[in-house]
């Protein structure tokens, strides 16, 4: 299974329900319907990726995260995960309150454009930084909100939610002793748990 | 699929519909394709919409211009594989093509039914198709599967018969109709009912039929079936016949469709039928014996649900369909739900996609793979 899945599935209590917010071809939902028994469904847009959940028997429901989560109910899952979506959906501020609506906690991830080859990249060429985690050209990202570590969190302190857990890896999805020092500087992408607001 | 044959199931067994009324008996006309598994797991139930038949695909002779109602869509190699399944169809209780129905004697008169048949509705076709089912050795179906009217019938199934259904698949319908929906087929039945020679439905004595009635409703009913797009593509402002400078006897080509349509229909259908179908469909709401919450109404399902819809169609439109799978989501049931990007508006469910066709195919063949373990 891919690297950064699994450092998710080893987030998510058995027997949980689970919605995947940009599930893909459904391996995460797979993995975790298999081995931890979880009621999961997947949201996804892309067709290609619904008929991979389809062949694999995965639960997926086809749905644009842009036009928001109005069908689902309050409370109705017990955690939703969207992994590297975030800075693709038009209103991530909005979405957050809603996967915090939906669910009783939320697993984000997103690759940090404060990492530092992206920083240099901008310093020295003057030009919008391509690199592994962010492959694409400015002008045709899928990637239109994107934020750095310091940025994100900015925001889930203005909300107030708090951070039940943070991890962050390299672009290998490895854990190094030196980005946990500087992580805004040398973390690729950052799993972050997060928990609703007190009320 | 080559070339079929209609079988007969006669049911000595008195049958009590919805309504009251009792049946003394009654026969199911049927098409099986395809061959059942030693297992007997192998087995998909065809339900067929508004204007359907037991007559789903192949031929009934060499001589035959169209094939089965959704041919496209069974036959070897087919999403719904013969190769691999035991396929059923068969035409409802009510029906015109050979079932007990309107048409059908009444034991009580020596005449036909007409206008007098019991109301039958989405649960007693489920009711009777198990019964089929029971004949034909099929204690559980790997799949049953509908578009439009037929999809509620699958949704149907699932609730009534949760352990003998693995598969619901549910294309391009709503859990209930909408006041729109209902006032379309109202529009319908009163263009049957006013033709003078509809005789209150007692036109066989008479050797009636209310062909312009039926014509009618038949025509509204193609233009709910089909999207402004798709009408604007295939028909556009195309002219059959005559000039618009001159203003003379000018006949569009959707003008030619519709007639062609309703005339059609008109000399093969049967008024009552299409009466009593319309009805079944106005009175489908599986959620009414839960006080309308859908959610406590598939509760106890236990089938994995695939639901389609077509972004065209607006008789049905996804967002309806979504009404189901948010229900399904809601009671934790096993749900896939795909809209299908299609200018076909309902009629979408009947012709060939790309992507409708590998969805659906993708989710037989993993069905299949479950059931096989």
């Amino acid at each position: 299974m891919r690297r950064d899945l699994e450092i998710i599935a080893a987030l998510i209590k058995p027997g949980a329900r689970v919605l995947d917010l940009g599930c893909g071809d459904g391996e995460l939902l797979h993995h975790l319907a298999r081995e931890k028994g979880v009621n999961g469904y997947g949201v996804e847009k892309d067709a290609a990726a619904i008929s991979a959940c389809v062949a694999a028997g995965v639960n997926v429901i086809e749905h644009d995260l842009d036009e928001g989560l109005a069908r689902f109910p309050d409370s109705s899952f017990d955690m939703v995960v969207m992994t590297e979506t975030l800075q693709a959906v038009a209103e991530p501020s909005r979405l957050l309150d809603e996967m915090l609506r939906i669910g009783d906690e939320c697993v984000v991830t997103f690759p940090n454009f404060g990492h530092w080859r992206c920083r240099a990249q901008l310093a020295t060429s003057g030009r919008m930084p391509v690199a592994r985690h962010l492959p694409h050209d400015w002008y045709s990202t899928p990637n239109i909100h994107l934020c750095t570590f310091r940025d994100f969190e900015l925001l889930v302190n203005e909300k107030g939610l708090p951070i039940i857990e943070r991890f962050v890896v390299n672009g290998d999805h490895e854990f190094q002793a030196h980005i946990n020092r500087f992580p805004n500087l040398f973390g690729t992408t950052a799993f972050y748990r997060l928990g609703r607001a007190p009320r | 699929m080559g070339i079929v044959a209609p079988c007969r199931a006669h049911f000595d067994d008195c049958l009590t519909l919805q309504c009251g009324v009792t049946l003394g008996g009654f026969d199911l006309v049927y098409e099986t394709y395809g061959t059942l598994n030693a297992e007997r797991s192998n087995a998909v139930l065809i339900c067929h919409a508004l204007s359907g038949n037991h007559h789903a695909a192949g031929f009934h002779t060499p001589d035959d211009v169209k094939p089965g109602w959704w041919d496209t869509c069974i036959g070897p190699g087919k999403p719904i594989d013969t190769d691999r399944f035991f396929v059923v169809g068969v035409n409802n209780l009510g029906g015109c093509d050979g079932s007990t129905g309107p048409v059908s004697e009444n034991p009580a008169t020596g005449e036909p039914w007409g206008a007098a048949f019991p109301t039958v509705t989405v649960k007693d076709w489920v009711r009777t198709q198990a019964m089929l089912a029971d004949r034909l050795g099929v204690h559980r179906f790997a799949a049953v599967i509908g578009g439009s009217l037929g999809g509620m019938q699958a949704m149907q199934w699932a609730i009534d018969y949760p352990d003998r259904i693995a598969n619901a698949i549910v294309i391009a319908a709503p859990p209930k109709l909408s006041a729109q929906n209902i006032a379309f087929n109202e529009i319908a039945r009163h263009a049957i009912q006013s033709d003078p020679d509809f005789l209150g439905g007692r036109y066989y004595e008479a050797d009636k039929r209310p062909r312009r009635g039926l014509m009618l409703a038949r025509m509204i009913g193609h233009v709910t079936y089909l999207s402004d797009d798709g009408m604007g593509t295939r028909f556009g402002r195309e002219l059959k016949s005559g000039d618009i400078g001159s203003a003379q006897d000018v006949q569009f080509q959707v003008e030619s469709y519709l007639h062609y349509q309703g005339t059609s229909f008109s000399e093969k259908f049967d008024a009552n039928t299409y009466i009593l179908m319309t009805r079944a469909l106005d009175y489908f709401d599986p959620a009414l014996e839960s006080d309308g919450d859908l959610v406590r109404a598939v509760a106890e399902t236990n089938a994995r649900f695939l639901i389609l819809a077509f972004s065209s169609d607006w008789r049905f439109s996804p967002a309806r369909s979504g009404e189901i799978v948010d229900a399904l989501i809601a009671a934790r049931k096993d749900v896939v739900s795909a809209v299908i990007d299609s200018p076909h508006g309902h009629d979408s469910f009947l012709i060939y996609n790309e992507r409708y066709f590998e969805v659906l195919g993708g989710y037989l063949d993993e069905a299949l793979r479950r059931l096989d373990t």
